[in-house]
């Protein structure tokens, strides 16, 4: 036993629980809250794997500007705690259906690929320099340019798109 | 990679003592803040626990700890009572990259003077300071108390808003941590300080280092966008419903941000721990830290405590902005400001690269002040004109 698989080991149980605690908390800020301790248990899966440029965007961008949005709504709002309603009548076998359908797809691509191909190398400290850090933003900005810009695009539009509906609401309410 | 058990007890050993400071800075800070305003406002200031004071931070410790500790009725408890911790770690672990001092030999192994030396430390910083704003958002909704709520959202949203240019400046000192380097910028702590030893950043980008203290002044909650003092006109903030220690806990982060905020703007603008930068060749580089790694600490404390006794100083004289002012101040100012300024300073670096010249690197600092002229300007004008309307 390692260090890095005792890591590994308690942040999975961590991810988990708090996966599971965000499915089943009636509380919405709760819910919001347990996502936010994913985010970050994610995070540190990423700082394992020798990712850190990943781990702190992971961070920056879920668990510090959308998680903190969303709580910013929920609480606005003022949910109290969800009711338990009733499902809709198809949703329950629908869930149950796809479900075993991932499940014996993750075992298949376990049971088949795992054997044949090796374990992935875990990219030593090699990799993890400023070099790489480099070379990923020259990419980005070489390579890969046309879909980053088509990406900023969307979200440009999608941001135009609140605030054109929210000053709508705006008028009508006047 | 051999883990033996010296590596740990370094790292935890680093660990405690950049904690430690910060406690420790915390505490004295409190007293230089109150014996500073107070000779500002022509005061004398706490004087009586011991020599000039130096005992009133344990004796206000000491008050802290025994107060009586009220949990309202009705809060949202597990919450209630993590939201100070929950402010008070981001407070702390963002100290972690920051490097105080350059390195130096013990028992055959090299230490460095920074807990941990990360590649990506610039983004570190934007993680931890976006994360801090849980603690807040927190404290004000479990308070069940609809002014401390909308404290809560009033400083959440301050807290974002200033982030997007906060997160600009940071990139102004990237971008110029690629000057004269053929590699291109780093966003390492310890590289973007070395890359200022021939020339502070905030000589190339005095607006951006301007730029940076009003951003972190938000930031941190502090005068004069200190919405949570409001007590009068706002019924206070987010801490309206806390007593006692749980209340110490948050003035404690407040502290420790201004003391790490200083850190972090020293480190990205002013030299970080390195000497004044035409000081390298006095007594044939005898006050250099490359000579003597202990110097690094004493310049970061210097430069801590004048960084520190600017925000005081600010305090003391400025009034209160109010909240549409602040957030038009952020969004209407600050971020098209940063925007520009990112892009003259870019700009400048790829002229120097192409032409080969370091002359042009002036054009940044000449266009910045120049950007900030007008833009003082304007905001003149906007008030001249309509002294009661928006920014």
């Amino acid at each position: 036993m390692n260090s890095e698989l005792i890591v590994f080991l308690v942040l999975s149980l961590v991810a988990i629980a708090t996966a599971l605690g965000m499915l089943f908390s009636r509380n919405a800020v709760y819910a919001a809250l347990f996502l936010a301790l994913n985010f970050v248990a994610v995070a540190i899966f990423y700082l394992l794997l020798g990712a850190p440029f990943v781990a702190m965007a992971q961070i920056t961008v879920y668990a510090g500007a959308i998680m903190v949005l969303f709580l910013f709504v929920i609480m606005l709002l003022g949910v109290k705690d969800l009711e338990p309603t009733r499902a809709l009548p198809w949703q329950k076998p629908l869930a149950i259906a796809l479900s075993v359908i991932l499940a014996a797809e993750a075992t298949y691509v376990l049971l088949a690929k795992a054997r044949t191909t090796m374990m992935v190398a875990s990219p030593d400290a090699s990799l993890n320099t400023m070099e790489s850090l480099r070379n990923l933003s020259v990419m980005l900005f070489s390579d890969y340019l046309f879909p980053f810009e088509v990406t900023s695009i969307l979200l440009l539009v999608a941001m135009i798109g609140a605030i054109v509906l929210s000053h709508r609401n705006k008028k009508e309410t006047k | 990679m051999t883990m033996d058990w010296t590596m740990w007890l370094e790292w935890f050993l680093k660990g405690l003592v950049m904690c430690l400071i910060l406690l420790g800075g915390f505490a004295y800070l409190t007293l230089y803040e109150r014996r500073a305003l107070a000779r500002i406002q022509t005061r004398v200031g706490p004087n009586r626990a011991g020599p000039q004071g130096i005992l009133q931070p344990i004796a206000d410790a000491v008050k802290l700890i025994f107060k009586e500790e009220l949990t309202p009725a009705s809060v949202y408890k597990t919450v209630f009572i993590l939201a100070p911790v929950i402010t008070v770690v981001p407070s702390l672990v963002i100290a972690a990259v920051i490097p105080l001092g350059g390195t130096f030999m013990l028992g055959g192994r090299e230490i460095a003077l920074s807990v941990a030396d990360l590649n990506v430390g610039v983004l570190y910083l934007t993680a931890i300071a976006s994360v801090a704003v849980y603690g807040i958002v927190l404290a004000g909704w479990s308070s069940n108390n609809k002014y401390a709520m909308l404290g809560g959202v009033r400083s959440a949203a301050q807290m974002i808003s200033y982030e997007i240019s906060l997160g600009l400046c940071f990139v102004l000192a990237v971008i110029l941590s690629a000057l004269g380097n053929p590699e291109g910028g780093s966003m390492n702590l310890r590289e973007i300080v070395d890359a200022q030893r021939g020339m502070w950043f905030a000589v190339y980008q005095p607006l951006g280092a301007v730029i940076f203290f009003f951003v972190t002044l938000a930031e941190v909650n502090r005068a004069p966008f200190d919405m949570p003092e409001a007590e009068q006109e706002l019924t206070a903030g987010y801490h309206a419903e806390y007593s006692g220690m749980k209340f110490a806990l948050f003035f404690m982060a407040e502290y420790q941000k201004m003391i790490v905020v200083s850190l972090i703007g020293i480190t990205l603008f002013f030299g970080g721990y390195r000497e004044l930068w035409f000081m390298t060749d006095w007594f044939g580089g005898a006050l250099s830290v490359d000579k003597h790694w202990f110097l690094g600490p004493v310049y970061l404390f210097i430069k801590t405590f004048i960084f520190l006794f600017f925000m005081i100083w600010v305090r003391a004289t400025w009034p209160r902005i109010r909240y549409d002012r602040l957030m038009a101040l952020g969004w209407k100012i600050f971020l098209p400001l940063c925007l520009a300024l990112v892009f003259i300073t870019a700009v400048g670096i790829l002229l120097v690269d192409f032409t080969g010249s370091r002359v042009w690197i002036w054009g940044v600092p000449v266009l910045s002040i120049l950007c900030g002229a007008a833009v003082s300007a304007f905001i003149y004008r906007d008030l001249r004109r309509k002294s009661h309307g928006r920014i």
